[in-house]
């Protein structure tokens, strides 16, 4: 094993508006029976690194109730594992993670502890595939200090909510800026790092010495210019989810059958924690064009062009448009919703409207749910 | 030390003939349920529901696909430090090394097994029956009335009574006298192949009949029992409870899970039935297609119409195909233009473009007319059916089959069409 691996899921973000009032961002529900750390999960799995960690605080019920086991993912192993780290209190130390370098920091036993000579950096919220593996020989066919995995974005997601780039023509990097005002070039970085273990340790100890916190800012863009860092450039499919307009896009591109085959068919697959829902069950009157739906699920009305999760109900001559419906939601008859994201857990009276105009709405509705 | 009050042993050896060509390469107990199941998730997760931890499954006719869905036990929780599942094939011996003879030398056989966990009593369960059931309501009933062997048993319609086993009892539930598929029946409790056992009463019976050929539960241990004057009683259960043993019976029990609130429901909250899923993603429908009465497993993308049918994972359904009133296993593929009724579809099958399945008219099936009857068209697992082929009632077909197979690209009904070294 030459790698471990850590995931950074603190984080809210003001962009995810209401939905991140319930959860971590690594935890949104993606793609109709995923959540957005499956893929980072399962991306080291699948490049066999065995001990992983997922240092998190924000709002972490959902996350730690979803990594509650580590055997989606195989990591139950008798060598490594599946770590969680949340900030702890110990007699020198009583603060939340006050920045992702600090998360490190506050939990370097874990990095010292450990044997293999390379660390993989990822964030829970993005969904792409990747063997850190081909990041790993690359990092060590540069010679370089640390490597970031970067990707040139279109007009899909505003550039300017990344961190953005720019490489020589070895592919150093020679400029960083984190969340430009203008951005002078459209290469982002993807958040994915691959680092020599003590050259980690080393920096991370660093920074805290001098009270900085911040992995992007107090460590990639201060050093860039007497470390080796270099850009990792990749051409796959890589999304970040962390606005409301990019998280509704990422799960709609999985109504194209060019992302389902890349994500659901071809190897190697991604990993989820197993629900055991019946069967899909589709009665007399339901009408699903272009959707995805998932187990659990009770279809009665119409749904076009949307993403159906788990344990969902869906009640008589509802019209469901352009929407996404998170888990265990329940949907009154004669209900018309069209351009929504329904958070999870709702109930939805019956007939009510929803309708996003102009952008996608966010539908938060607690009322009672009667047994039918 | 060890100690298990109450363990289960469930039989799951059996070949399942009725069934045809969906029992050719597994065994009964393995064979794909409503969607996404196989047939042993049921008593497996009434086990782990009902606290018992420790199963033994009995396995002899084909047992890979059951090896391998059981595995160590995990989609049912029944992965234990002590106890868990374990699957205890027929194994040699220094003298007397056989295959399991009857369900009773079955257990005979693993008596070991069962005195490693020194439990007081013992659950005897069949793998081929779709039911929900709390055994631990069962064993109360047991032990309060004092009994050595408790029956669970159902009230059938009088005139089915003569393809049961008979309980006639007490007003009391002690079980008096019985009856193997009785003429005139005198009762209409029927037998469900569920017993409760002290350990003790088991093992004496099970060593004193060890000679027995055939040892069988019903026809020699519940008997023998009798004789004895151990107390008996039957258990009452009045809940869906369906023996899957024939072609017509499977169909009409995975049909039943498609009705607006089913008999028996999958879709209640405290009562999960787990089986091993390694599909999760959701199923997609696609922009022309239409879905009516269906129940769809995981992973699943239905470009066609599919109304009445139960769809299992991973199943590829082209554009404008029709599906009506049909199981459609696992994994299977079924390309553009086809039309299909009445199909039971096992796992893996590639029906090709333009195929129709079930046309024509009722014809009694050729060589196994108990078996392939009702209108069904039977297509057994890795089956290859070629391009526009026009495939009649009551029919059959295993193996990869091309256009020379075929009379003019027909089979007419009743015909049965079995390739040998049907494997691609």
């Amino acid at each position: 094993m030459r790698a471990i691996g850590i995931i950074l899921a603190g984080g809210n973000n003001y962009r995810m508006k209401e939905l991140s009032q319930r959860r971590a961002v690594a935890a949104m529900p993606i793609a109709g029976s995923y959540r957005s750390i499956d893929f980072a999960l399962s991306n080291m799995s699948n490049s066999h690194i065995q001990k992983v960690a997922v240092f998190t605080q924000y709002n972490a019920r959902s996350l730690n109730e979803h990594l509650s086991s580590s055997k989606w993912w195989d990591f139950g192993r008798k060598q490594g594992g599946l770590f969680v780290f949340t900030p702890i209190v110990t007699m020198e130390s009583s603060t939340w993670y006050r920045g992702t370098a600090d998360a490190i920091y506050q939990n370097l036993e874990f990095l010292k502890n450990s044997h293999e000579p390379y660390v993989v950096i990822a964030s829970g919220d993005a969904v792409y595939k990747m063997d850190y593996n081909k990041v790993l020989e690359y990092h060590i066919e540069k010679k370089a200090d640390i490597t970031v995995v970067c990707k040139e974005i279109g007009a899909e997601s505003e550039v300017t909510r990344f961190g953005t780039l720019r490489m020589n023509e070895e592919s150093r990097i020679e400029e960083f800026e984190e969340k430009p005002i203008v951005a002078k070039s459209n290469t982002v970085s993807c958040g994915i790092y691959v680092i020599r273990r003590r050259q980690l340790i080393e920096l991370i100890e660093k920074c805290a010495e001098e009270g900085r916190f911040d992995f992007v800012k107090d460590v990639l863009i201060r050093f860039k210019d007497i470390k080796r860092i270099y850009g990792y450039k990749i051409k796959d499919y890589w999304r970040n989810i962390a606005s409301v307009e990019d998280y509704f896009a990422t799960n709609m591109d999985f109504l194209k059958p060019a992302i389902r085959e890349y994500f659901f068919k071809e190897y190697p697959s991604i990993y989820s924690k197993a629900d055991d829902l019946p069967p899909a069950k589709y009665n007399a009157g339901s009408h699903v064009k272009n959707s995805l739906v998932s187990s659990g699920s009770i279809v009665n009305g119409t749904v076009e062009d949307s993403v159906i999760f788990r344990n969902t109900f869906i009640g008589n001559n509802c019209y469901i448009k352009n929407s996404i419906i998170l888990n265990d939601v329940y949907i009154g008859d004669n209900t018309r919703i069209e351009n929504c994201i329904v958070e999870s857990g709702d109930t939805i009276r019956a007939n009510s409207q929803h309708i996003g105009e102009g952008a996608i709405k966010i539908v938060i509705e607690k009322n009672d749910r009667y047994i039918i | 030390m060890i100690r298990k009050e109450m363990i289960a042993m469930l039989l799951a050896g059996g070949q399942g003939s009725r069934l045809g060509v969906l029992t050719s390469k597994v065994a009964k107990p393995a064979v794909a349920f409503g969607g996404k199941y196989r047939i042993i998730d049921f008593p497996l997760s009434n086990c782990i529901n009902s606290g018992v931890d420790t199963v033994g499954v009995l396995t002899q006719y084909q047992p890979l696909r059951l090896n391998t869905h059981i595995g160590i036990g995990i989609p049912w929780d029944l992965d234990r430090n002590i106890g868990g599942v374990t699957v205890l094939p027929p194994y040699e011996k220094i003298e007397n090394s056989s295959w399991y003879r009857g369900t009773a030398d079955a257990i005979y056989q693993n008596i070991d097994y069962m005195d490693s966990f020194n439990p007081e009593y013992i659950l005897i369960l069949s793998g081929d029956h779709i039911y929900k059931m709390d055994y631990e309501v069962m064993l109360d009933f047991h032990k309060q009335n004092g009994a050595e062997v408790t029956l669970a048993a159902m009230p059938v319609p009088l005139e089915e009574a003569k393809r049961f086993g008979i309980l006639i009892t007490d007003e009391n539930r002690k079980i008096v006298d019985f009856e193997e598929k009785p003429e005139n029946p005198r009762s209409n409790l029927a037998s469900m192949g569920i017993y409760i056992f002290n350990w003790k009463t088991l093992k004496e019976a099970l060593l004193a009949k060890a000679d027995q050929p055939g040892l069988d539960f019903g026809k020699h241990i519940i008997p023998y029992c009798h004789q004895k004057e151990a107390p008996l009683y039957a258990y009452e259960y009045n809940g869906y409870w369906k023996d899957v043993g024939t072609l017509h019976s499977y169909w009409e029990a995975n049909m039943e899970l498609i009705d607006l609130v089913p008999d028996f429901n999958l879709y209640e909250e405290y009562w999960k039935i787990y089986t091993r899923s390694q599909i999760i993603q959701p199923q997609y429908l696609g922009p022309d297609s239409v879905v009516e009465k269906s129940i769809i497993g995981e992973g699943t993308t239905i470009l066609g119409q599919v109304y009445n049918s139960v769809i299992g994972c991973g199943v590829t359904i082209g554009e404008g195909t029709v599906v009506r009133d049909s199981i459609i296993m696992n994994e299977t593929t079924i390309g553009k233009g086809c039309e299909i009724y009445k199909g039971i579809l096992a796992e893996n099958v590639n029906i090709e473009d333009e195929v129709k399945l079930g046309i024509g008219d009722e014809v009694e099936n050729e060589t196994d007319p108990h078996i392939y009857n009702h209108g069904l068209v039977t297509i057994g697992e890795k089956s290859v059916v070629p391009k526009g082929t026009v495939v009649g009632k009551n029919s059959v077909i295993f193996g990869v089959t091309t256009a020379a197979d075929y009379d003019n690209g027909n089979l007419a009904s009743g015909k049965t069409l079995i390739k040998a070294g049907g494997e691609a």
